[in-house]
């Protein structure tokens, strides 16, 4: 299974997007597992809701940001790609 | 000295009352009587104040934490104070009601060990008959509740040739982890050296195996995996290094930098019943005895690496040497580093019994 446009990710179960307030930053928490996204990260991250697609993420980060749709599209792709090889999204 | 960065983690040891027998057990040698074990209330603000301090994880284990039949309220506490819980279990004691009971009070997780994928030989190392099918029953109850689920397998030369099988067993068990953990030789560990340590062929043979499975299974099972002290060069950051990242608490309420540091001498490891979680992390002499780089001997002070692993495992720094603050004999740079190797050797002629956990006795019962 791998991540494709019309995907709908989730994230996999145990995984929780929280705020770190002790640290001043958002995390993905899971058992034994702590991920610290980067600001372009944890925006994809916080679009991620079990309804949206791919494409509708990127949809919304292209109306947001100045930066051409393909670049974005290829940027959450290969981020959703890798969390998804670390258990921490599903397709 | 600044104030240490917050910590991450919680170990909360609930209890040492368990009906496996494991000859590896992570517990103290000396184990704590259920008559002195802290209420739920008092966990109830330690995960309080861990929360307010930056904990974010807690992993909930013993003993076998459902050995104590307030888990649900405990659980409940944790779910209130913010933080995410780990249930670490042999789940011999849970069946799917109280398992859903633990689910409602908003338990986040469940680690589940098992002895071996072969059910004889898992029921031997547990040290509990019918021990192994009561675990594969309750992980079918965790799939059906719908909790995260890690298998938790810890290896050694009387079960790691079945790695295979216990990766299959993972996946069978609908598991989104496995982890594979080599016994750490201190402790009940210790004294069973030589019926557990690995060969060399059978760490290779192992290392292979994980690294095919891991290609083989990406997006479908992770696999945690470390290479055993007693066949590296450099010891691994214990605990992300001493009083860094992590506090676990006794069933008692004593505090510690590392589950198993009550086995060093000469320290007073401070009580949660006494002290604020943040009182202890700061300012307490056993937190502070280790942190840093300042206590190291050498070969640690000045060395490269002093950063990245801290000086190793104190507790296995102190059962190898006799010396709490020594570097850890896993590094090739100890002066003590032949005595893993000797130790290897002597295994692999050795007979492969076991002493079995259990509580000393002829005290009151708890």
């Amino acid at each position: 299974m791998t991540v494709a446009p019309a995907t709908v990710p989730r994230f996999a179960r145990g995984m929780r997007l929280r705020e770190d307030a002790a640290r001043n930053r958002w995390v993905v928490v899971g058992p034994e597992r702590l991920f610290v996204p980067d600001e372009i990260a944890l925006e994809i991250l916080r679009l991620i809701d079990g309804a949206r697609s791919v494409d509708a993420i990127v949809d919304d980060l292209a109306a947001r940001y100045d930066a051409p749709r393909e670049a974005i599209a290829a940027d959450v792709l290969a981020l959703l790609s890798d969390l998804h090889g670390k258990g921490v999204v599903t397709p | 000295m600044t104030a240490p960065p917050p910590p991450l983690g919680l170990l909360a040891e609930l209890t040492h009352r368990c009906p496996l027998r494991c000859p590896y057990c992570s517990n103290p040698v000396e184990l704590s009587r259920a008559s002195a074990e802290l209420d739920a209330e008092t966990w109830g603000r330690v995960f309080r104040e861990a929360a307010a301090l930056g904990v974010l994880q807690l992993h909930l284990s013993g003993g076998e934490p459902a050995a104590r039949r307030d888990l649900p309220e405990i659980v409940a506490h944790a779910a209130r104070a913010g933080l995410y819980s780990n249930l670490i279990t042999s789940g011999v004691l849970l069946d799917a009601g109280k398992l859903q009971a633990l689910a409602d009070a908003g338990l986040d997780h469940v680690q589940l060990s098992v002895q071996d994928a072969e059910e004889a030989s898992a029921d031997r190392i547990g040290g509990l008959r019918g021990g192994h099918a009561r675990k594969l029953t309750f992980a079918e109850a965790v799939h059906a509740a719908g909790l995260p689920l890690t298998l938790n397998a810890v290896v050694h030369r009387q079960n790691l040739d079945r790695l295979p099988a216990l990766i299959d067993l993972a996946l069978s068990l609908g598991a989104g982890r496995l982890e594979v953990a080599h016994v750490q030789y201190y402790g009940w560990a210790l004294r069973n050296r030589d019926a557990l340590l690995p060969s060399r062929a059978q760490l290779d043979a192992a290392t292979r195996t994980v690294t095919e499975a891991r290609a083989r299974l990406q997006g479908r099972l992770v696999i945690d995996y470390v290479v055993p002290d007693y066949h590296a060069h450099r010891p691994k950051a214990c605990m992300g290094g001493w009083g860094r990242s992590f506090i676990a608490v006794s069933p008692a309420g004593r505090a510690l930098p590392c589950h198993a540091a009550e086995s060093l001498p000469g320290f007073d490891f401070p009580s949660v019943r006494d002290h604020s979680l943040a009182d202890i992390w700061a300012h307490s002499e056993a937190f502070n005895r280790f942190r840093g780089t300042g206590w190291m001997p050498a070969p640690c002070q000045g060395c490269e690496h002093r950063e990245r692993d801290w000086g190793g495992c104190r507790c296995q720094a102190f059962a190898l040497t006799g010396e709490a603050a020594a570097t850890d004999p896993a590094c090739a740079l100890s002066p003590h580093h032949h005595l893993l190797d000797l130790a290897v050797q002597e295994a692999a002629v050795a007979e492969g019994d076991f002493t079995y956990r259990e509580m000393a006795r002829a005290t009151v019962p708890g």
